[in-house]
């Protein structure tokens, strides 16, 4: 495949991964923890790295997941222990990637990862970081990756999808009918750093709360049914995408950047134009109200 | 502790201290005000719809003047919270998904913005991107200037203006109602925390300049409930943070100042959130084991003087009657630990005696009497609710509910309940007569009954 292609087929994987993990969290209002967790993830690589002192997927994984959950973790227990939720997810956030952060410089010379790459991702250098198995090419490491990640999630969404569902609609009935609502909480979470983790690498922390956040809310605005809400949402992601690449190509600009900004022109479309929640519609729903009563009188 | 001092004659490191100090105040006295109208995140949205806005002062402008630069981020913040809210109120999506979203598109954009003019630019853009991270050791002279007058300007207003805050910061309804221009004053305080989010741009950076809004703020109510104390608290603690994670910066080369100050105030946060005295988890733990201690002496007492009740009913007062713990404990169940550990409180006090040969339980005639009044009084207490209605609503209910000594008509209608259903606790009664019986003779203890 052209080099073109490979980077929207990881923008696109990218997209379809955090499309349908996003809509979840933006169901349960739990926006603001893929924000906190794209961040710890930092130190997650960077610890990663210390006790394993390799740069190994399978450890940056790992170590990844493992701060990811503590993430969740530690914003569950300040906020069980008094402090308003935003509040506990503004403090452990920033914490934990202000120690990725210093743990970075201290160690800097040995790490071969940079603040601002993990930040803003280098989607440009996927093609030319191959898996290469047997001397055989077997294309972008990130690809694999990602490809892995997007299986994973899919296969949790499809055994738990009632599970998922229930928690994301009504958390007190799931937890009256005897669903695990913690371990629903903990599995998403996990979802949500294996998620980032992979994005991480190719298209940095911005692009993946982006990418997250951005085509669940426009496929919110679009439907009411969670299925095609998660449809739509992935497919909205792999729009960004393309669209994305093909103008930051024109520009020359930052690939990743410009998929966040055109994730978000296309919530700006679907905020005004969406045939049931638009302005638009509202607006004229509204004219046509008041005209009907202006007939009336 | 030589270098430090050696360190801070250097008016360079001087200049980034009190700039990093000033922050630190002006974030956590304005924090104060975000994290209780639960707009903490806000900050962070704010702080990263502010690099489009720096990127493109500088795009117009043509070079790197901090005074263009924080117009610009001061704009572009305002035009993303101004996002955020109309995002809430034309549609469904919720706060913390219109927050994310403008947070990380803007933030997108913004990098777009950077990455453009490193291609095209001029050449005289080094150090836009450090705006990212922060780099408070690139602090100059006219930088702290701004920064002073800033969060000078911050903290003036904030005093004047203090009862104003107040108010629409916890009844925004009555604020209304008497008649105060709440959107205008809403809107004043979304303009400051941009202001502090702006002039810590340069020292912490756009990522972490949300924790020197909440961090402060946060460990500061933990050992108050009064708002003009945690402002000045908050204030404190983000200038504590300022200096330590700048002194600790300057020690080793290369260390970023942004994140140590973040971690001084995470420290600070978590050193609240255990000793604080207000919210603390260690005074409150105290104040939970204290009541705990209480209850089950309260429960000791009244469980050994039902046992002793019926042993002085059937010898007519001759005995007390021990008990061993077993029968204790069966009454009103309470953990053995602290069972143990008040038990010997109360034969400390004389409350109680221990037979050691069969480990039996007995009340003293001191703690009889003390049982007697627990006893007495939770009785009472069972009448009242039973009977609540029949009492007329008086502050005597809300305060203290000192049921030994309460008003006159209310104690005695209920002790004529309690006697109606024969659960007066009479155990005292019946030792006392048996007492005087043996000391004065039986004269009195006839003259006491009918007493």
């Amino acid at each position: 495949m052209s080099y073109e292609g490979w980077i929207i087929l990881t923008g696109s994987l990218v997209g379809i991964t955090c499309g349908l993990t996003g809509c979840f969290l933006i169901l349960r209002r739990m926006a603001m923890l893929a924000d906190a967790i794209s961040h710890t993830v930092l130190l997650g690589i960077v610890g990663a790295y210390l006790v394993s002192s390799s740069l190994d997927g399978i450890y940056m994984f790992a170590g990844a997941l493992v701060v990811g959950l503590l993430t969740a973790f530690f914003i569950q227990l300040l906020h069980s222990s008094g402090v308003q939720s935003d509040a506990a997810i503004g403090v452990v956030f920033t914490s934990l990637f202000a120690l990725g952060v210093i743990l970075v410089s201290l160690y800097a010379g040995r790490i071969h990862l940079d603040v601002d790459h993990a930040l803003m991702g280098e989607i440009a250098f996927v093609p030319w970081d191959t898996l290469i198995i047997a001397g055989m090419d077997l294309g972008p490491r990130a690809v694999w990756m990602l490809g892995a990640v997007l299986i994973i999630n899919l296969a949790v969404i499809l055994l738990f999808y009632k599970e998922l569902k229930i928690c994301s609609f009504d958390p007190e009935m799931a937890l009256a009918i005897g669903i695990p609502v913690m371990f629903m909480h903990y599995l998403l979470m996990g979802m949500l750093s294996i998620t980032t983790v992979a994005s991480f690498d190719s298209v940095g922390a911005i692009l993946v709360v982006a990418m997250l956040i951005a085509p669940g809310a426009s496929a919110y605005l679009l439907t009411d049914k969670l299925s095609i809400m998660l449809l739509l949402s992935a497919g909205i992601g792999v729009a960004s995408a393309v669209l994305g690449y093909y103008a930051a190509s024109m520009f020359n600009v930052s690939i990743s950047g410009m998929m966040a900004s055109m994730a978000g022109l296309l919530f700006v479309l679907t905020f005004f134009l969406s045939p049931k929640h638009g302005l638009v519609m509202k607006w004229f729903f509204r004219r046509s109200l008041s005209k009907g009563s202006n007939g009336l009188q | 502790m030589e270098t430090v001092l050696n360190m801070l004659q250097d008016p360079n490191v001087q200049w980034v201290l009190l700039g990093t100090i000033l922050l630190g105040i002006a974030s956590g006295v304005i924090g104060s005000f975000a994290l209780l109208r639960k707009q903490s995140l806000l900050g962070d949205a704010m702080a990263h719809a502010a690099l489009p806005g720096i990127c493109i002062a500088f795009l117009l402008y043509g070079a790197k003047s901090m005074s263009w630069l924080l117009i610009g981020a001061s704009i572009s913040g305002l035009i993303g919270t101004y996002c955020i809210q109309a995002i809430i109120k034309h549609s469904r999506i919720k706060e913390d998904t219109a927050i994310g979203l403008v947070l990380s598109v803007f933030f997108g954009f913004g990098i777009v913005l950077l990455t453009y003019i490193q291609q095209n630019g001029s050449g005289n853009q080094a150090g836009l991107d450090s705006f990212i991270f922060g780099q408070a050791a690139a602090i100059v002279g006219l930088d702290v200037q701004i920064i002073s007058v800033i969060a000078f300007v911050l903290i003036f207003i904030t005093f004047i203006l203090f009862k104003e805050l107040k108010l629409i910061t916890f009844d925004p309804q009555f604020a209304q109602g008497i008649g105060l221009p709440i959107k205008w004053l809403n809107g004043l305080l979304m303009t400051m925390i941009v202001g502090a989010v702006v002039i810590g741009l340069q020292a912490v950076g756009v990522i972490l300049m949300a924790a020197m809004l909440i961090t402060p703020a946060i460990a500061a109510r933990y050992w108050t409930e009064r708002l003009d104390h945690m402002v000045v608290l908050a204030g404190l603690v983000g200038g504590i943070s300022g200096i330590v994670g700048t002194l600790l910066s300057t020690l080793s080369r290369g260390m970023p100042t942004g994140p140590l100050i973040i971690l001084a105030a995470t420290i600070l946060f978590l050193i609240s959130l255990i000793f604080g005295t207000k919210k603390g988890l260690l005074p409150k733990m105290v104040k939970q084991w204290k009541v705990k201690r209480l209850v089950t002496r309260e429960n000791v007492l009244s469980s050994l003087y039902e046992l002793s009740e019926t042993t002085l009913k059937e010898s007519e007062g001759k005995e007390i009657g021990s008990y061993s713990f077993q029968q204790v404990v069966e009454l009103r169940p309470v953990s053995t630990f602290t069972l143990l550990g008040v038990v010997k409180d109360l034969k400390k006090e004389g409350l109680l005696a221990e037979e050691q040969a069969n480990k039996q339980l007995m009340l003293t005639e001191k703690g009889l009497e003390l049982a007697h009044e627990i006893v007495l009084k939770n009785r009472l207490l069972d009448m009242y609710l039973m009977f609540e209605s029949k009492f007329p609503v008086s502050n005597w209910r809300e305060g203290s509910m000192d049921l030994l000594n309460g008003p006159k008509e209310i104690i005695d209608e209920l002790r004529a309940l309690l006697k109606d259903f024969g659960r007066e606790p009479n155990g005292l009664f019946l030792y006392k007569k048996k007492r005087k019986i043996g000391n004065k003779g039986f004269h009195s203890a006839v003259e006491g009954s009918e007493g």
